[in-house]
C-alpha cells in the first residue's frame, strides 16, 4: 500500500499464530469501511508503520497490519 | 507506588469515568476532584485506583473513581479487566457505581461512541462527556451534543477539562434526579447489540455519525505536521537522544540549588538540636542517626521532582508513544517491543511504576522480561550514589559548548544500565523467544499543549509517594543502622572510630572480605547491607558511618571529600559499577513478586543482579587498577 493514499478496509484476517489480533485490530478501528491510510514507517526496516484509521493514529507491525486487507479509494473522493 | 488498598466509603454516591485510553479522562478526573484524591490499588491486582472526591453545584457531596482506559467491554489487560468488573458491580471490594461518566474524545467519536454503547448496555445509569469539543471545532468537527444526545438516548454535555469552567454543565447536570436513573436505549441500537461482535456498534456508530453530518474524516493537520518531523527516519531518532539528553542535563543542573538549600537546612537543624542537648546517646541517635539519615536522602528529592516533571510532560504532550514508536525496531532486536519502552522509562523514576507499568504488555514473555531488566534502568534512588560519587570523584569542568563533565559521566552511567538490560534482554531472547508472536497496536494520540495543572497534580502524588518511603522504610533502616553503628560503644581508651567497634564494624568487616576483590572497603561494606533494602539508603548509611567515624557532627556537607579523600579512584568507579546492576531494593523484589505472582521470578531476579553486579565491578576495578587508578 503506498504512502498517504487512502483506502477502506475491507475484512481483517488474523494469522494463525495470532488469533486474537483480529478482534483487537477490531477494537482499535479496523472495521470493515473503515478508511485508513498509511501515514510512515519506521527506519531501518520499515517496521513499525504509522497508519492512520478512522479518527485515530496508531503503530502497527508489519505483520499486524499484514492481516488487515483493503480496498484502494479514488484520490478524488476524498 | 506501593501504597496498601484503601477503600475508602465515605458517603455520598459514587460515579466512575469511563473511556477509550487518551481521551483526557484523567484530566477531567483532575479538573473535577483538584487536590481531593487518594491513590491507592485494586484490591487483589496492582492496578492504580484513583478516587476523589467534589460536589455538584447545590452541594452534594459526589465520590469520583477514574478507571483504567479502555478500548472496549472486552478486557485484554489485567488493567481493562478492572474496568470491565466495576462497570459489572464484580470488582472485589468496589461498589458498582450509581452513575457512569462516558468521557469521550469528540475528535475520535468515531472509535469513543462504540465504548459508549457497550457500556450504556450494562444498564447502569449513563451520561456522556463530550470531552475536548473545543479542539474537534477548531478542527472543523462541530458535534451537536444534543442531537447526539438524542441519537444515544443518554444525556451528553460538553466539557473542556483544560478550562477552569469546562466541566461546570456536568457538574450542573449532576443536579438533575433523571440522570441517576437507568435511561432505556432508543431501538435501532439496541438491536445492534451483540457483545462479541464489534461490527455491531460499529454499524450503529456509523449511523449516528452520518445523521449527525460527522461521517468525513477530519484531517489532524497540526498533529501530522509535527509527526513528520518527530517520526522522521533521521530527526527522529536524533530528536530523542537530544531530548533525553536534555533531561538528564537537567537534573543535575536544576536540582543544584534545591540540593544546597536542603543540605544547609540539615546541617542547621543537626547544629540546632546538637545545641540543645547534652554529649550523649539521645544527641548523637537524633543529629547523627536521624537527621542526617534523613537529610541525605531529602537531600535528593529535588533530582526525582525534575526528572518525574520530564516524564510526565512527555506523557502529556503525546510524545512517549512516539518514542516508543521510533525504539521499536530496537527493542525488538533484542527480543522486546516498543511497548516496553514506557515501564523501562518510568523504572528511570523508580522500578515499581515501571515493573507495574509493565502489565500494559500483552505478551507475557515480554512483560516478564522487561520486569526483570526494569531494576537496570538507572532509578532516581541510584542518583543519590552516582551524584556522591561523582562530585566526589569527577572535577567540575565543561568539557564543551557548556557540557558539564559531571553530567556527562551521569550520561554514561545511565547508558551503561540501558547496555546492560539490553544485553541481558538479548540472552533472555536467545534462551526463551523461540517462535514468538508480538503484538505492537499502540495508539498515537494527537499532540497536546501539556496541563500545568495535570503536571502538578501528578508531581505532587509521586512526592508523596517518594516522602512515604522516607518516612517509612528509609528512615526505620536508617535508624536500624544507626544503632548497629553504635552498639556496642567502644573501650575505655580506645584510639580508633567508635563505629570501627561496634556490630556494624564487625558486619562490615566479614562483607569486606567478600567485597575485597572488587575494591570496597569495610564503611562501602557496611552501607551496601541497608542498600540492599532500599539503594538510596546507602548514601545515608555511608553518611552515619562516615560522621560517626569523623569528628565533627554535619555528615551531609563532608562527605564528598571525605570521600574523595579515603577512596582510591578504583574503588568509587568499581562502586559505580556496582550500582549500575544493584541488586534491587526489597520493594522492587516485593512489587515483582506482587506483579508475577510467585517468589521464584523474585529470587532469580535478585540472584542475577548481584552475580551482574559484581562481575560488572570487578571488571571496572581490574580494569582501573591496570590503568593506574589505584
Amino acid at each position: 500500500m503506498p504512502l498517504r493514499e487512502s483506502a477502506s478496509v475491507l475484512e481483517v484476517n488474523a494469522p494463525p499464530y495470532a488469533p486474537e489480533w483480529s478482534g483487537w485490530l477490531a477494537e482499535i478501528g479496523f472495521l470493515p469501511g473503515e478508511r485508513v491510510q498509511l501515514l510512515g514507517r519506521a527506519v531501518p526496516g520499515g517496521d513499525p508503520l504509522v497508519v492512520r484509521v478512522g479518527d485515530s493514529t496508531f503503530a502497527l507491525r508489519v505483520a499486524e497490519a499484514a492481516c488487515v486487507q483493503v480496498q484502494p479509494l479514488q484520490v478524488a473522493e476524498r | 507506588m506501593n501504597e496498601a488498598v484503601v477503600h475508602i466509603h465515605r458517603g455520598g454516591p459514587l460515579l466512575a469515568l469511563v473511556g477509550n485510553p487518551n481521551c483526557g479522562k484523567t484530566a477531567l478526573f483532575n479538573r473535577l476532584t483538584g487536590s481531593r484524591q487518594k491513590v491507592g490499588n485494586y484490591a487483589g491486582v496492582t492496578v492504580e485506583r484513583k478516587e476523589g472526591q467534589f460536589s455538584s453545584p447545590a452541594g452534594r457531596a459526589l465520590r469520583l473513581l477514574d478507571l483504567p482506559g479502555a478500548y472496549s467491554l472486552n478486557p485484554r489487560s489485567p488493567d481493562e479487566s478492572v474496568t470491565v468488573d466495576v462497570l459489572r458491580g464484580n470488582a472485589r471490594g468496589e461498589k458498582r457505581p450509581d452513575l457512569v461518566v462516558c468521557v469521550v474524545d469528540a475528535t475520535q467519536l468515531r472509535r469513543n461512541l462504540r465504548l459508549v454503547l457497550a457500556v450504556k448496555r450494562l444498564g447502569l445509569p449513563c451520561v456522556v462527556a463530550l470531552n475536548m469539543a473545543d479542539l474537534a471545532e477548531k478542527r472543523g468537527i462541530v458535534v451537536d451534543a444534543e442531537a447526539l444526545g438524542r441519537e444515544l438516548g443518554l444525556t451528553v454535555v460538553r466539557t473542556v477539562a483544560v478550562r477552569p469552567d469546562g466541566t461546570d454543565a456536568l457538574r450542573e447536570l449532576l443536579d438533575q434526579p433523571e440522570v441517576w436513573h437507568y435511561q432505556r436505549l432508543p431501538g435501532d441500537v439496541r438491536d445492534l447489540a451483540p457483545e462479541v461482535d464489534p461490527r455491531g456498534d460499529h454499524a450503529a456508530v456509523h449511523g449516528i455519525l452520518d445523521r449527525l453530518g460527522l461521517a468525513e474524516v477530519a484531517p489532524h493537520l497540526a498533529s501530522d505536521r509535527i509527526d513528520r518531523v518527530v517520526l522522521h527516519p533521521l530527526v527522529g531518532p536524533l530528536l530523542l537522544a537530544l531530548i533525553l539528553f536534555l533531561v538528564f542535563q537537567a537534573v543535575f543542573a536544576w536540582a543544584e540549588a534545591p540540593m544546597g538549600w536542603i543540605e544547609a537546612a540539615t546541617a542547621a537543624a543537626g547544629e540546632a538540636v546538637a545545641a540543645q542537648l547534652p554529649q550523649g546517646l539521645l544527641r548523637s541517635f537524633l543529629v547523627d542517626g536521624l537527621i542526617a539519615g534523613l537529610g541525605g536522602v531529602l537531600v535528593f528529592l529535588p533530582q526525582i521532582v525534575i526528572l518525574f516533571f520530564f516524564i510526565l510532560l512527555l506523557e502529556e504532550s503525546g510524545y512517549l508513544p512516539r518514542a516508543a514508536f521510533l525504539l521499536d525496531r530496537i527493542m525488538g532486536s533484542v527480543g522486546l517491543s516498543g511497548r516496553s519502552f514506557i515501564p523501562l522509562l518510568s523504572s528511570f523514576a523508580c522500578a515499581i511504576p515501571g515493573i507495574m507499568a509493565a502489565r500494559t504488555i500483552a505478551n507475557p514473555r515480554d512483560r516478564l522480561v522487561t520486569i526483570l531488566i526494569a531494576p537496570l534502568m538507572t532509578c532516581s534512588a541510584r542518583l543519590p550514589v552516582y551524584a556522591l560519587l561523582i562530585s566526589a570523584f569527577v572535577p567540575q569542568r565543561e568539557v564543551w559548548g557548556g557540557v558539564e563533565l559531571q553530567g556527562l559521566v551521569l550520561f554514561g552511567l545511565y547508558l551503561a544500565g540501558i547496555v546492560t538490560a539490553m544485553a541481558v534482554a538479548w540472552l533472555l531472547k536467545l534462551l526463551t523467544a523461540g517462535r514468538q508472536v508480538r503484538t505492537l497496536m499502540m495508539e498515537l494520540p494527537s499532540y497536546h499543549w501539556p496541563q500545568a495543572r495535570n503536571i502538578a497534580i501528578g508531581l505532587w502524588q509521586r512526592v508523596k509517594i517518594f516522602l512515604r518511603r522516607v518516612g517509612g522504610i528509609i528512615l526505620v533502616l536508617t535508624v536500624a543502622l544507626w544503632a548497629l553503628a553504635s552498639f556496642p560503644a567502644p573501650p575505655e581508651g580506645a584510639t580508633g572510630p567508635a563505629v570501627a567497634y561496634s556490630l556494624a564494624g564487625t558486619l562490615g568487616r566479614a562483607l569486606a572480605l567478600l567485597f575485597e576483590p572488587i575494591g570496597f572497603n569495610w564503611q562501602i561494606s557496611i552501607a551496601l547491607v541497608p542498600g540492599l533494602a532500599a539503594r538510596e539508603v546507602a548514601v545515608s548509611a555511608l553518611a552515619t558511618v562516615y560522621a560517626l567515624s569523623a569528628t565533627g557532627d554535619d555528615a551531609a556537607g563532608v562527605l564528598a571529600p571525605l570521600l574523595a579523600q579515603d577512596w582510591s579512584l578504583a574503588t568509587a568507579l568499581s562502586l559505580l559499577a556496582w550500582f549500575v546492576a544493584a541488586p534491587m531494593c526489597l520493594s522492587t523484589l516485593a512489587a515483582i513478586k506482587r506483579e508475577t505472582g510467585s517468589w521464584k521470578m523474585a529470587g532469580i531476579a535478585a540472584a542475577y543482579l548481584t552475580a551482574l553486579a559484581y562481575a560488572l565491578a570487578f571488571v571496572t576495578y581490574r580494569v582501573a587498577l591496570a590503568l593506574g587508578g589505584g
